[in-house]
């Protein structure tokens, strides 16, 4: 659940997605769910000469499972709460796991 | 289950121990990421701050020679990596340069 609510605090930035098959992709983060399937909107690929097939996809909902890399903007990350909330879900998952 | 203290470390202990130090991943498809650790969880998502990425790729233009293996590097401030790519996590000394 950590990165589900993660990616939540993303939502409406821009990020670049990189799949599994060299894809990538950006554009506005819209939505996101439980399996971290994203949709993003005003989607371009970085790299038009070589997925010309991808021109034409505006919004777009990508399967979580082919994500490879989601590129985030460094500023809007806070980095401390990030790691406090992982201590807390690992500690968390720990005692779920006595 | 007998509950003794320090006896029941996971594997996942020694990536949380790593929690805003510098790792190295190793990931699918001759890929390789050295960076800072922000975050992860159970299924090996990983935020990585700082990252390097190298990619190892064969270049074999020459059939009958064996092929050298040519690295691509990237940088990339911040990034976040799916579970299924990653193969081990193992802390990184901190090597100054």
């Amino acid at each position: 659940m950590l990165f589900f609510s993660f990616f939540k605090t993303l939502v409406e930035h821009e990020i670049t997605v990189e799949l599994k098959n060299e894809v990538c992709i950006r554009g506005t983060l819209k939505s996101v769910d439980q399996y971290l399937n994203i949709k993003l909107d005003n989607a371009t690929t970085t790299d038009e000469s070589r997925w010309p097939h991808l021109i034409a996809c505006k919004d777009m909902f990508i399967r979580g499972s082919v994500v490879r890399y989601v590129h985030l903007p460094p500023g809007i990350v806070d980095t401390n709460l990030l790691e406090d909330a992982t201590r807390r879900e690992a500690e968390a998952a720990k005692a779920k796991a006595k | 289950m007998e509950d003794k203290e320090e006896a029941n470390n996971e594997p996942l202990d020694l990536v949380r121990l790593c929690i805003d130090e510098m790792v190295v991943v190793k990931l699918r498809g001759d890929r390789e990421l050295k960076g800072r650790l922000h975050a992860y969880d159970s299924h090996c998502n990983l935020v990585l701050g700082d990252a390097e990425e190298t990619i190892y790729v064969a270049d074999d233009e020459d059939e009958d020679e064996p092929s050298r293996v040519r690295t691509i590097t990237k940088k990339l401030e911040m990034l976040f990596v799916r579970g299924d790519s990653v193969v081990l996590i193992a802390p990184h000394a901190p090597i100054v340069h």
